[in-house]
């Protein structure tokens, strides 16, 4: 609702109130002019203080324990007015023996009236006023956690790439003398991935097909690099393809898992991704080789997964939505995906 | 013919360094490693005058490797990790290429080792035992070599350190086991689970169980394992502040 529209409500229903104010003076047996001065000065008078209340509110609102504060202020409030309202059409008809007795007679239900409108016009304006308020508290703190989250997102993104690029690049100069064509194919890959992890922002979702087309992307070019010594198993019912998933949240988790499984061994490494469904979840896991005594220090939060899991909360508001566990020799990364819209 | 050897876990890698290698005729590749393991082999088998070395590999990083190595070849690191700049003219290699690197980046890089074998600089040996370990990851193992084996103990296996010369003894339940660097330098990297208490020796916190009087002022601790170990007057103030008694 529109301050305007709120305002110009607040006239019709003040004119309709005095029509009907003029109409009981008048069914009294008063005369036209007399009910007309009494309708219109006592509802200035009401109008005008009921309008002082609402901008005093404007810059004084009472919590809820000092809400009982409104119940005093109306009752004051109403005496004042109902004390001006007698004294000046007292004062303007004081010729008038009839109307001063009206006058005296009807004190208690002017006041009564007048109480009955301040409390409401009061009642009002509070409500109002604390919804308002509200509205804006709940505004300005959407704004700030939606600028933290997209700051932090920019600055995990900056911080995925860079190993992994140079170190690609690397590879693509060696193949230029060695094997051109190939060359070629891992510029294509490395551009195509690139391309796909710079056009989104990091909250959007994407459907699982599309991430592992990414994904797979992403494990050509690290085999080009390792050569035979990474291996990958990817398994995934075919249904599942349309499942949803945020945008490049598989990628970290297998790039540590390669980063875990070769660093981690000097022999073969086969990385296996599995994809299941769980309580409405889309779980997925990733597996590689890892050797208890060299890796003792590698707790399996590397950079990749904290990052990860940091992402995963931002998005859903859940801390569990990645685990590890590590085995004699398999460290497992399970992230779960949220399927419910 | 100066022999040369590569150690990087990516071939292309390799591939690209023995490519711009070609331009300079005197140098012959030896032998081309995976890992740190392999590297240390090839290292002592051939003696090498100058290796390339990548940082990141399988087991152990290049800085561990280097630090088995005694005296240290003349290395030139390849790496795309920036972070590690730093410490790789701390440990005094002829070079640093950031991957992906030039063939002229490259030929500076010889160009600089030939500069420092031709004056006959004593270069890389005794500097590389005072570098300080940076990565998190390398100061929760130590890297030995015993004999032609290579061990990684984790730190918290360490029970204590005594200076020997030259060396420390590093103390584990499974033995001791000797390793060219300085005392100081493990209280440096390991100062908030070890405490010195005393000029020779650094001790796991967590394996003390009580400190004990022994004649006048002086102190010894006793470990978890029986072992005493004498407290200097320095060594029992810090001990009373850390243990709160």
């Amino acid at each position: 609702m529109s301050v305007r529209k709120i305002l110009v409500g607040y006239i019709i229903w003040w004119l309709i109130w005095a029509c009907v104010h003029m109409a009981i003076i008048l069914y009294l047996g008063f005369s036209i002019s007399i009910a007309a001065s009494d309708s219109l000065w006592s509802n200035i008078i009401l109008s005008a203080v009921s309008i002082a209340i609402a901008n005093i509110l404007r810059y004084y609102q009472p919590g809820k324990s000092t809400a009982w504060n409104l119940l005093f202020w109306s009752i004051l409030l109403s005496g004042v007015s109902v004390f001006f309202t007698q004294a000046l059409l007292g004062y303007l008809y004081s010729w008038n023996v009839d109307y001063i007795y009206f006058l005296k007679m009807a004190l208690p239900i002017r006041y009564c009236i007048s109480f009955l409108i301040i409390g409401c016009v009061l009642l009002l304006s509070w409500i109002w006023r604390t919804l308002i308020t509200k509205q804006e508290e709940q505004e300005r703190k959407a704004d700030v956690e939606k600028i933290a989250r997209q700051t932090e997102l920019e600055g995990l993104r900056k911080q995925m790439q860079p190993h992994f690029l140079f170190n690609s690049l690397n590879s693509i100069s060696s193949l230029v003398g060695s094997n051109p064509a190939d060359a070629r194919k891992m510029i294509q890959k490395l551009s195509d991935f690139m391309r796909y992890t710079l056009k989104r922002e990091l909250q959007q979702m994407t459907d699982l097909e599309e991430e592992f087309n990414n994904l797979q992307l992403y494990l050509e070019i690290e085999k080009l690099r390792f050569g035979y010594r990474l291996n990958t198993v990817i398994d995934f019912p075919e249904n599942f393809l349309k499942k949803k998933i945020p945008y490049m949240v598989l990628q970290p988790v297998v790039e540590n898992a390669i980063k875990f499984g070769l660093y981690g061994t000097t022999d073969e490494c086969i990385i296996t991704i599995k994809v299941n469904e769980e309580n409405n979840d889309l779980v997925i896991r990733v597996e590689n080789p890892f050797d208890e005594e060299t890796s003792n220090n590698n707790k399996g939060t590397g950079f990749g997964l904290s990052s990860t899991q940091r992402r995963l909360y931002l998005l859903f508001g859940r801390n569990d939505l990645l685990q590890t566990s590590a085995t004699e020799n398999k460290f497992s990364t399970t992230i779960k995906i949220p399927q419910d819209q | 013919m100066i022999n040369v050897i590569l150690i990087d876990d990516e071939p292309l890698a390799r591939a690209l360094v023995k490519e711009y290698l070609k331009e300079h005729k005197e140098f012959s590749v030896v032998q081309e490693c995976n890992d740190g393991f392999e590297g240390v082999k090839a290292i002592m088998q051939h003696q090498p005058q100058l290796i390339f070395l990548d940082i990141q590999m399988p087991k152990i990083t290049g800085f561990e490797m280097l630090e088995l190595l005694d005296p240290a070849p003349s290395v030139i690191f390849t790496t795309a990790f920036d972070e590690y700049a730093i410490k790789a003219f701390e440990t005094r290699a002829i070079d640093y290429l950031l991957k992906p690197f030039s063939q002229e980046r490259f030929d500076k890089a010889i160009e600089k080792w030939k500069q420092q074998n031709s004056s006959g600089t004593q270069n890389t040996s005794q500097v590389v035992s005072e570098v300080i370990s940076m990565q998190p990851e390398e100061q929760n193992r130590v890297v030995i070599k015993n004999g032609s084996n290579i061990k990684i103990i984790p730190v918290k296996d360490v029970i204590y350190i005594e200076a020997y010369d030259d060396y420390v003894k590093i103390y584990t339940q499974e033995g001791m086991f000797l390793k060219k660097k300085t005392l100081s330098h493990y209280e440096q990297i390991l100062s908030d689970k070890f405490i010195r208490v005393h000029r020779s020796y650094l001790v796991q916190l967590s394996h003390i169980t009580k400190i004990e009087p022994m004649e006048k002022d002086n102190h010894i601790v006793i470990l978890k394992n029986g072992t005493k170990i004498p407290v200097s007057r320095s060594g029992y103030t810090k001990l009373k502040e850390i243990l709160g008694t």
